[in-house]
This record gives structure tokens, C-alpha cells and sequence, in this order.
């Protein structure tokens, strides 16, 4: 477990939390790795997990009808996969594929949750911290939006 | 004020819209020399005049290149010339990115779609001399994987050891490989020291806007980070007023600008 | 006239010393020679003369063509040509038309191309139309040439076709004995009396004893006319009489502008609010700028014959109220009315400083004449130092 701790302690997502935190956390958390081209889950499953991403490249992919999948967005080391565990219906928005050989720790929703409708003040910390990756994602979807590079820009 | 005559010898097809074309003086003497950054006036017989910045090696004075697209009249005449048209040319003009007083500070590029055209040449010349520089990062996003210029130096500059080479596109198939997301989202991983690095950005202005604001959220200071600014631009020597930007003309007081002396006009709107 | 050099030099400090040189009288009567002499002198007379209702610059063959008798009333957005009591040859302000139309006309050519058997020449236009004589330059005008003179001879690079109209023009200038209701010289230093700039200055005097000029040399090439002229002795009465004319126009001074501090007030309201209410006002006709003596943008037109074998580039006269003025590729810059005013009234009275080390705006007050809505410069400056905040307006307060 104490190998565990400290990958959390590393990664970015858990910075500044203390180690007991840390240790509640990591009762609800598992190493997992996915082979290149593995899917990690897809779109309208039960969304009951998050991840905290330490190698390797996820793609966030919506399968388009006579298209197949497109990619919206990559997720790397030092980032995190899911969010859509948080609030109801609970299912996946994207299909998450693993474009390189991926590690992470995996997260149980249920478990977690458990933890944090006891203590009110790591939920709320824990809130915060994922809206700010919702936030991010949306600034970074609005500025996708934009089509920056389209024709209407600098030669 | 009168364009030379040069003759195009070489042209390359990057995308569906984009083309380099490598042009020497008609009269066999050298290209005048320019400062990474700079640009040209490219002008087509009959059809007009466009700036265009100098996309090729600063050490290498035979020939100028130019990475074009075609968006408007006389580029895309440009783009339906054959070697050995002729093309008049006046230039260089403008100022430069710093590359001289950037010796022994980190290096970000930043580039955004075809803004990694007039920041190439300040790469050839870091990578020229790479000893002179600390860690080097070109950090570049673009639309699409099929909109990727240059595709093959990319290749060849991620090979290197001691750069950084990060791209990522807006949107991709599944045979893309690479990074999904727009250009800022690469900075955070970008390995460079805040306090001992200068910045060079290019690309559309809203890029260049965030951009910015990513870098200073590292700690970059304004006067080390550096864009490059286009406006509409008729003489590139200051008299038709077109390329005015608040007090400055872009054609003599850039188009490379430290953010420092900028950022009170970048965000004004409609300047 | 003088070299681009001293040109150059002189640029933003008009008015700073008066130049020495000889002084003499005129009489009306003999006023027809100095026409004669200019003639012989190979020059074309480019005076005030009366056109379509209004008083503007055109060639001239004889004194006859002057404006005799005739002077302005002018106000926002109104020009009204009225008769004198007087037979005043220069005594009206100033019409639409200023001397740049001559130094930098509305439309030249830059080149012409012509395709060879593999590529094409190039041939630069170079001036041969007549060495003018401009007479009747208001001090305003002397000022905005020397404005001009900075933009296209000041910087690293020279514009040659300014520059060769400009070295073989003869500069007569005509001292104000009216002002009109919008002019505002004395505000900006630039008039009413002509200080420095030209070849030969002229006071024009009208009382019951006579009708007649005091003449002044600027220069050399003033003086070499001045001596083939009938001149006779002024006295002190006669300068004193000049003295109060000018003092009259002076007087007169229909506006005002608060220069004080005004560089810095337009830089911080860039965001100031009201810019929108001008902008409900202006029609983005670009009057302003076709009439302002000193506004010098341009673009560029390519032009070919049908055979495709001839190219000649035109410069003509531009203006930053038109949309297509800052296009790039898919769009305008400045989209609002409210930016291209802003733009325009802060290039005049900021960033003019920060490029050419002085203001752009004489007090000609045409822009003010001539606007069809008749939005005034003075009045606008005058409500922006009203709501000003007295500190940086931006768009984008919030960053990082």
C-alpha cells in the first residue's frame, strides 16, 4: 500500500493532501494498466470509476455514424480520466481508448463516495478539485470550438 | 520601394492550402541577409503585393523561403506559380525574435497552425547553436494531423535529445497518434524554468492570447515572452498607415513585440 | 526650396523662430507681377479659387481667378460662401481642399511592369509634372506640411514621389486676417501667423488709405523673387498693421483644444463608453480624413491592360473609417464605427507623439466643417476629459 501512497502523493490531482488523506483515498484505489488499442470504457456504460492517469495516452473518442471514432481530446500522465461518476445519470459521455501502453490508478466510485458522505470536508476539497478539471476541459472544448487554425486565419 | 526580381526555385506542397516556395534574386547575387522573424513583400505581376513572413534558415543566404497560404487573391496566385516564375520581392523588413539576447535562457516556441512559419527560422538558428541555449521546447498545435506543416523536420526534431517537441491537433481520426487538444494544454508539461526562459509565440491572436496567459501562470515575466503580430499591411516601410497598432507600425516596430510593451493594446479590442 | 534634410529638421518645430529676411510692401496694384514673375520663373500658380460654391486649390493664370471678395462661414457640418465688403484677394479661412492633393495626390502611380520574355521589368514613376507655386498657404497648412514632411522624408525610408514634389514647390504663405468658427490653431501652435516654412509670406492689408501686402522672405529662394518684385519700404505703421490683422484672426478663434495632458487621456480611454455615442453619430463617411491636411494612409491598386503584358501599381488616398482598411484574411480588425473613430481621433492626438514626435492635428478645423453630421474633434476631446476615470481602461481587465 505504501507504494501506492506514493504515487498518489505524486500526482498532481492529490497535491497538498496530507498522508492520511492519501491513505483513506488509496482504500478505494488500484493500480491498473491497458495495452495499447485496449478500451478503458465506452460511451453510455455505467460510469462507476475514476482515473489518475501515470503513463502512457487515452483518447476520449465519440463514434461518428459512416466516420468511426473521432478523437475530442488526449489525456496523459499527470491528468485525470472521468468525471461523469460524479453526478446522476452516471454514465459515460466518451468512449476512452488507450492509444499507448496506459497505467493508472483506478478508483471505485461507490467506495470513494462512501468515504466522502462521511467527511463532508474532503468531498467538498475533492469537489473543487474536479471542478477545476471540468473547467479546464470546457475552456479547452470552447477554444477547440473557435477552429482557430480554420481559413479565416494568419498566413 | 521597388521589388527585386527573384525566380522561384523550388516549391513544396505542405496541405491542401499551404506551399513553400524557395525563390534567389533573378540576378544571381545573394538574398540580403535577415533576422529570424522578418518578412518580405512578395509581389505577383499584375495581381498585387502581400507581406509574408521568411520561413527558411537565417544561415543560409542563397534563397529565401516563404510558407504561403493561399487565403486571398495573391497568394493563391502564388500558390499556381511553377520553378522559374518570376516574383518581385522587397525586404527584409521588421523586426525580430531575440534570438541573440536569448543566449543562455530556455526556449519556448509556441506555435499555433501556420504561425510555425515565421518562428522556424528562430528554431534553425537555436538548433544551430544549440550549445548557446539552455533546454529547448517547440510546442505547436494545429487542426488537424493532415494540417501539420513541415511534417518531416518535426519528425526530425523530436529525434533530437536535448529538444522538446510536443504537438497536438484540434481534432483526429484514429490514425492519429498524437496529442488531441488545443496548444495550451501542452505547456504544463513543457520542462523549461520559468525564471531563465524566453517565450516565443505565434499563431492566431486568440492562441497567442492564452497562450500567454498559460506561460505568465507559470511564472514567464511579460518581457520574456514574445509574439508576433499581422495586421492589413500595404508599404511594409510605414507610410500607407494600414498596419498601425495602437502607437507602433507593425511593419517597422514589429511584428515581433515583447508582450511587455504590448499587452496594454493586446487587450484592447478592435485596435 | 529647401533640402529634405533641413525638411526634415524643421518638422516639429514650426513656429519656433522666426526667420530672418527681408521685409517689404506690396501694392495690389502690382500684385499681378508677382504672377508674372513666378511664370517666368517657370512656375505653375496653385491658388485659392472659387468652385462649385466652395473656395479650393486650383491652377491659376492670373490674380482674376483669386477669390476676390468672396470669404467663408463655417460651422459644424456647414460652409457657406458669403461676399465681403472688402475686395480681399485671401479673405476667407480655409476650403476642403489642403496642398497635400498636390504633394501627395489623391491617386499617382507607383510603377510600371511590362512582361519580358521571362519574367518582367519594372519602372518606377518619377515626377515630371510642374515645379508649383503654392500660394495662399495658410499656417495651419505650413504646419501640416512639415507634419507630412515627417511621416514621408522623417524615417529610414524617403517616399521619392513626395519627395520630388515636395523639394521643387515655392511655398507662399498667406498670414490669417480671419479665423473662422472652426478653426483652433492657436491651440495646437500652429497658427495664426506663419512662422516658419515658407519661401515668401504675404500679410494682406485692407484699410482706407489702400489695399496692399507686407511681404516676407523665408528663404533664398523667397528672396529672388521677392527682388524682381515692385517692392517698396515698410514701415512700422505697416507692420503694425500686420500685427493686428493676425491679431484679429487670433481673436476670432472660433474653437479651442485642451491640449494639456491629452496624449495621455486618450491612451487611458481606449474603453471609455463613450466612443459608442460618437459611433451613433458617425457615418463612417471618411470625410474627415479626405479633408484633414495631414492624414496620409494609402492603398494600393494593380492594374493591367488587356493583353496582360502592362501592370502598373496606383497609390490613391485610403481612409482607417472604411472596413476594408484593416482586412486580413476573412475579416476586419476594427468591425465598429466606434473603433475606426477611436482609431482615427487617437492616431490625430496620441499616438502622432509616440511616431513623429508631434501632434497630427493643426486646427485646421475642416474635419470639424465638413463632417456631414457635424461631429467636432474639440467637443469630443472635451467629453472624454469629462469622463475620464483617470486611469487605464482596457477591454480585458482580468488576466493572469
Amino acid at each position: 500500500m505504501q507504494v501506492l501512497d506514493k504515487v498518489l502523493s505524486e500526482h498532481p490531482f492529490f497535491k497538498g493532501f496530507k498522508d492520511s488523506t492519501l491513505e483513506l483515498l488509496g482504500e478505494c484505489a488500484r493500480p491498473v494498466q491497458f495495452a495499447a488499442g485496449k478500451t478503458i470504457f465506452r460511451e453510455g456504460e455505467p460510469a462507476d470509476s475514476f482515473y489518475l492517469l501515470t503513463h502512457g495516452l487515452v483518447t476520449l473518442d465519440i463514434h461518428l455514424p459512416g466516420k468511426g471514432p473521432v478523437t475530442i481530446q488526449t489525456l496523459q500522465e499527470g491528468e485525470v480520466l472521468g468525471w461523469a461518476w460524479l453526478f446522476p445519470p452516471a454514465k459515460w459521455h466518451f468512449d476512452a481508448c488507450a492509444l499507448q501502453l496506459t497505467r493508472a490508478i483506478r478508483f471505485d466510485g461507490r467506495c470513494l463516495m462512501g468515504k466522502l458522505e462521511q467527511n463532508p470536508e474532503l468531498g467538498f476539497e475533492l469537489m473543487k478539485r474536479f471542478s477545476q478539471v471540468i473547467v479546464e476541459r470546457l475552456q479547452a472544448a470552447r477554444l477547440q470550438l473557435l477552429d482557430l487554425y480554420g481559413s479565416g486565419t494568419r498566413t | 520601394m521597388l521589388p527585386r526580381p527573384y525566380r522561384v526555385i523550388r516549391i513544396t506542397r505542405h496541405t491542401h492550402d499551404t506551399f513553400t516556395l524557395e525563390m534567389e534574386p533573378a540576378d544571381g547575387n545573394p538574398a540580403p541577409y535577415f533576422q529570424p522573424g522578418q518578412f518580405n513583400m512578395l509581389y505577383l505581376f499584375g495581381v498585387g503585393e502581400v507581406p509574408i513572413s521568411i520561413s527558411g534558415d537565417p544561415g543560409h543566404t542563397r534563397a529565401y523561403v516563404h510558407t504561403i497560404r493561399a487565403v486571398g487573391t495573391v497568394t493563391e496566385a502564388l500558390c499556381n506559380l511553377k520553378i522559374g516564375a518570376q516574383v518581385g520581392l522587397r525586404g527584409p523588413f521588421g523586426s525580430s525574435w531575440p534570438v541573440k539576447e536569448a543566449e543562455g535562457s530556455d526556449i519556448v516556441i509556441a506555435a499555433g497552425g501556420i504561425g510555425l512559419a515565421p518562428l522556424r527560422p528562430a528554431l534553425y538558428h537555436v538548433l544551430a547553436h544549440r550549445e548557446r541555449y539552455g533546454k529547448v521546447v517547440l510546442l505547436y498545435g494545429t487542426r488537424t494531423p493532415q494540417d501539420l506543416l513541415y511534417r518531416k523536420e518535426l519528425e526530425k526534431w523530436r529525434g533530437l535529445f536535448h529538444t522538446q517537441v510536443e504537438v497536438t491537433v484540434d481534432h483526429a481520426a484514429r490514425d492519429w497518434f498524437g496529442r488531441v487538444g488545443v496548444v495550451t494544454k501542452l505547456i504544463p508539461g513543457a520542462r523549461f524554468d520559468p525564471f531563465h526562459t524566453k517565450a516565443f509565440v505565434c499563431g492566431p491572436e486568440v492562441m497567442m492570447r492564452f497562450t500567454v496567459m498559460e506561460l505568465m501562470g507559470r511564472g514567464v515575466e511579460t518581457e520574456n515572452i514574445f509574439i508576433s503580430m499581422e495586421r492589413n499591411m500595404k508599404c511594409a516601410v510605414g507610410f500607407c498607415g494600414h498596419c498601425q497598432y495602437g502607437p507602433t507600425f507593425i511593419c517597422k516596430d514589429g511584428p515581433v513585440y515583447p508582450y511587455s510593451q504590448i499587452q496594454h493594446l493586446f487587450k484592447t479590442r478592435e485596435l | 526650396m529647401v533640402d529634405t534634410k533641413t525638411l526634415v529638421e524643421k518638422g516639429s518645430k514650426t513656429q519656433e523662430k522666426k526667420t530672418p529676411g527681408a521685409v517689404g510692401l506690396l501694392e495690389r496694384g502690382a500684385f499681378d507681377q508677382l504672377f508674372q514673375v513666378l511664370q517666368a520663373q517657370g512656375y505653375t500658380i496653385v491658388g485659392p479659387t472659387v468652385r462649385e460654391g466652395v473656395i479650393l486649390y486650383d491652377e491659376l493664370e492670373s490674380p482674376d481667378e483669386l477669390p476676390i471678395g468672396w470669404t467663408d462661414e463655417q460651422e459644424a457640418g456647414t460652409y457657406r460662401m458669403q461676399k465681403r465688403e472688402d475686395e480681399a484677394l485671401f479673405g476667407y479661412t480655409v476650403g476642403p481642399h489642403s496642398w497635400k492633393r498636390f504633394l501627395f495626390p489623391p491617386k499617382h502611380r507607383l510603377f510600371r511592369a511590362t512582361r519580358g520574355k521571362d519574367g518582367f521589368d519594372i519602372e518606377e514613376d518619377k515626377y515630371d509634372g510642374p515645379n508649383y507655386a503654392f500660394l495662399g498657404v495658410r499656417a495651419c497648412e505650413l504646419q501640416a506640411m512639415a507634419i507630412q514632411d515627417n511621416v514621408f522624408l522623417g524615417g529610414d525610408h524617403v517616399d521619392p514621389h513626395y519627395r520630388s514634389r515636395r523639394e521643387s514647390a515655392l511655398i507662399i504663405a498667406v498670414n490669417c486676417g480671419k479665423a473662422g468658427q472652426t478653426c483652433f490653431c492657436s491651440s495646437m501652435g500652429s497658427g495664426p501667423k506663419a512662422g516658419t516654412g515658407f519661401d515668401l509670406a504675404l500679410t494682406e492689408l485692407i484699410s482706407k488709405d489702400g489695399h496692399a501686402f507686407l511681404l516676407e522672405v523665408g528663404s533664398k529662394k523667397g528672396n529672388k523673387i521677392f527682388k524682381k518684385l515692385p517692392i517698396e519700404k515698410a514701415g512700422k505703421k505697416e507692420q503694425k498693421a500686420a500685427d493686428a490683422v493676425v491679431a484679429e484672426a487670433e481673436a476670432q478663434m472660433g474653437r479651442q483644444l485642451d491640449t494639456e495632458g491629452l496624449k495621455d487621456l486618450l491612451y487611458r480611454n481606449y474603453q471609455n463608453p463613450h466612443w459608442e455615442e460618437v459611433a451613433e453619430k458617425c457615418l463612417s463617411c471618411a470625410n474627415c480624413t479626405m479633408v484633414c491636411p495631414t492624414c496620409f494612409c494609402s492603398t494600393v491598386e494593380e492594374m493591367t491592360d488587356l493583353s496582360g503584358d502592362h501592370a502598373e501599381r496606383w497609390r490613391r488616398w485610403d481612409s482607417c473609417f472604411t472596413m476594408d482598411f484593416t482586412y486580413i484574411h476573412g475579416g476586419s480588425v476594427r468591425q465598429s464605427t466606434r473603433a475606426r473613430y477611436r482609431q482615427w481621433m487617437t492616431h490625430k492626438l496620441a499616438t502622432w507623439f509616440d511616431q513623429f514626435g508631434t501632434s497630427g492635428c493643426v486646427g485646421c478645423g475642416r474635419c470639424i466643417t465638413w463632417c456631414p453630421v457635424g461631429i467636432d474633434l474639440t467637443e469630443e476631446a472635451r467629453a472624454l476629459r469629462a469622463s475620464d476615470q483617470g486611469e487605464l481602461q482596457t477591454g480585458m481587465q482580468a488576466e493572469a
